[in-house]
């Protein structure tokens, strides 16, 4: 849609603006003035400048949230998103079964997200849940806020569990957008079902799945609830991811200099990735129009 | 070609003879994904059905001697169903909020360009994606200072951090689909900005009105690290009350069972509307 120049249209954005600044802004400012002032109690601050931000590059704490956070997203995703056009290439093309497919696959997404904890808390028990108890009868040994292996496992299957559906449901309002006409043309050509995905349905599925991808790495570069009612973050460190972290370190133990060095190199990174999100969006958006 | 009827059909029904085990494999697949998707919360909902006595006795995959009495300590006992009542609150709040100023923000975004837009929108999106764990801290003192802390207000206000730039995106994405002539016909014919807005244009959006209601009504209502770090008591959140199930005689498995199936019912009322528009809310408007 080609749009007028409007510099009016700014009294409409102008509330939007206030409120997103009051939320946003001011806190972060908060922020950053801890990160280079340093505090002796009694509300005397002093200029620290950079000192949070080298003691945190040089934490090995900070490093190895992050590289667990970064091996928890690769995993999730790497398990996610196949999964997820899976169940999208199999979900009926429409009718009773597929509204009724979208709503039992949507209920994960509505769930509180301490809820999702509480669920795989006690579905993974061995005393009292379904998980736990099979996996006992059957001979392996699983105790999650023991073991951590069986810790990892437990958060990966849970967050499974809650997100595929989102993967899956992008996946498949892709495939319904693709004509009729295509699937005719590689019939006439007869193509293998692997080239029928492979050069018709990925394809244009492409720029949803890029959605897909960068929202569900998002979310899982700053979930917290989840883990932490499950593992609390245990046992030891094991689970402890960036946002775990932060907030032991901030409102746990009210470190706040390093904390809010902390959270500005967090932010920055989400702020690269939401560019990335952006700049796909934008390209979407001018595609289809 | 013997079978050109057959091409009529999409590929996938294609042979006669592979049909049935194609359909087979494809309700195969996708019985197999909804039990694992179903299994945990039925197995919640169980738990809420049993006594404490038969959680903790015998393993049984059905409740033996069915009991509502989890449901009825939540629903008679005001620490219990208040969390509820604060829940909704805050979270209704948050929506009338977010929508009333999306709505004209996402107009101007449609149709105008203007000085900045794109930074201002790209400046949104980074609030949706902002991580609450950074912002926790700040907002604690903020609305503390402000003497807003343990409010509703303040949990609503805190929760426009990532629902106003969500119902923004998402409305965009509805007014973009809608023909810019309708705009000038409504104003040639005399219709003012406002009654234009309200008589006109949000009935042709019904829909992503509906959708972004939605998606701020859910993202309110599941988030709560933000909701928890900002109440005490009058003002304290369902999921947070939960936390909370541990007694002298340990953990009341049932009552937590219970309060967390409640949880699940404003999600699970609604769904079956907005079931065509799940994906499209979530991709912020695109799809």
């Amino acid at each position: 849609m080609n749009k007028t120049t409007n510099q009016k249209a700014w009294f409409l954005v102008l509330p939007v603006l206030v409120l997103v600044a009051f939320s946003a802004v001011i806190p972060l400012m908060t922020v950053v003035n801890y990160s280079v002032q340093d505090t002796f109690g009694n509300n005397q601050f002093f200029w620290a400048g950079l000192e949070w931000f080298e003691e945190m590059l040089a934490s090995q704490r900070m490093w190895d949230a992050l590289g667990r956070q970064l091996m928890f997203s690769g995993i999730i995703l790497a398990i996610e998103v196949p999964l997820g056009i899976f169940v999208a290439l199999n979900m009926p093309k429409g009718g009773f079964w597929a509204s009724f497919c979208l709503v039992m696959m949507s209920l994960p997404l509505l769930i509180p997200w301490n809820v999702v904890g509480t669920i795989w808390q006690i579905f993974g028990r061995v005393d009292i849940g379904l998980l736990g108890y099979v996996l006992d009868r059957i001979g392996v040994n699983y105790n999650y806020t023991q073991d951590t292996v069986a810790a990892w496992i437990t958060i990966v299957v849970m967050d499974v569990w809650h997100w595929t559906s989102l993967v899956a449901l992008l996946a498949y309002a892709g495939l319904k957008s693709i004509p009729d006409a295509f699937y005719q043309a590689a019939k006439i050509d007869q193509a293998s079902r692997w080239k029928v995905f492979r050069y018709i349905e990925l394809p244009k599925m492409m720029g949803v799945l890029m959605i897909a991808v960068l929202l569900r790495f998002m979310d899982s570069f700053m979930i917290y609830t989840e883990p932490f009612v499950v593992t609390g973050g245990g046992p030891g460190n094991a689970t402890t991811l960036l946002s775990i972290d932060l907030v032991k370190m901030a409102l746990g133990q009210f470190d706040l200099g390093p904390a809010a060095a902390f959270s500005i190199m967090y932010f920055l990174v989400i702020l690269l990735i939401s560019w990335v999100f952006y700049t796909v969006m934008t390209n979407l958006d001018n595609r289809g129009s | 070609m013997a079978n050109v009827t057959e091409t009529q059909a999409p590929a996938y029904v294609a042979p006669r003879k592979g049909l049935l085990s194609r359909v087979n494999s494809r309700a195969v697949v996708m019985t197999l994904y909804l039990l694992f998707l179903l299994l945990p919360i039925y197995w919640l909902l169980n738990m809420s059905l049993k006594t404490n006595a038969e959680i903790l006795g015998d393993f049984t995959l059905w409740p033996k001697d069915l009991t509502l009495a989890n449901y009825a300590t939540i629903l008679s006992d005001p620490a219990w169903y208040m969390g509820y009542v604060n829940s909704l609150t805050y979270v209704v709040l948050n929506t009338v909020i977010s929508l009333s100023v999306a709505l004209p923000a996402a107009y101007a975004f449609s149709r105008y360009r203007f000085l900045g837009d794109k930074h201002l929108f790209f400046w949104l999106l980074t609030n949706r994606m902002a991580p609450p764990a950074v912002f926790a801290l700040p907002f604690f003192q903020l609305y503390s200072s402000v003497g807003l802390f343990d409010t509703h207000i303040a949990v609503a206000l805190a929760h426009c951090l990532f629902n106003v730039p969500l119902a923004v995106w998402i409305l965009e994405g509805f007014m973009r689909g809608v023909p810019k002539e309708i705009d000038e016909t409504a104003y040639i014919d005399g219709y003012s900005f406002g009654s234009f807005f309200v008589k006109i244009f949000m009935p042709l959006i019904a829909s992503g009105i509906g959708v972004a209601a939605f998606f701020c009504f859910m993202f309110s209502w599941v988030e709560l690290l933000l909701s928890r770090t900002l109440t005490t008591v009058d003002a304290k959140p369902i999921a947070a009350i939960m936390t909370r199930t541990q007694g002298a005689s340990g953990i009341d498995w049932g009552v937590l069972a219970a309060a967390g199936i409640l949880t699940i019912v404003p999600g699970a009322l609604v769904i079956y509307f907005v079931r065509n528009y799940i994906a499209k809310g979530f991709a912020l408007g695109r799809v």
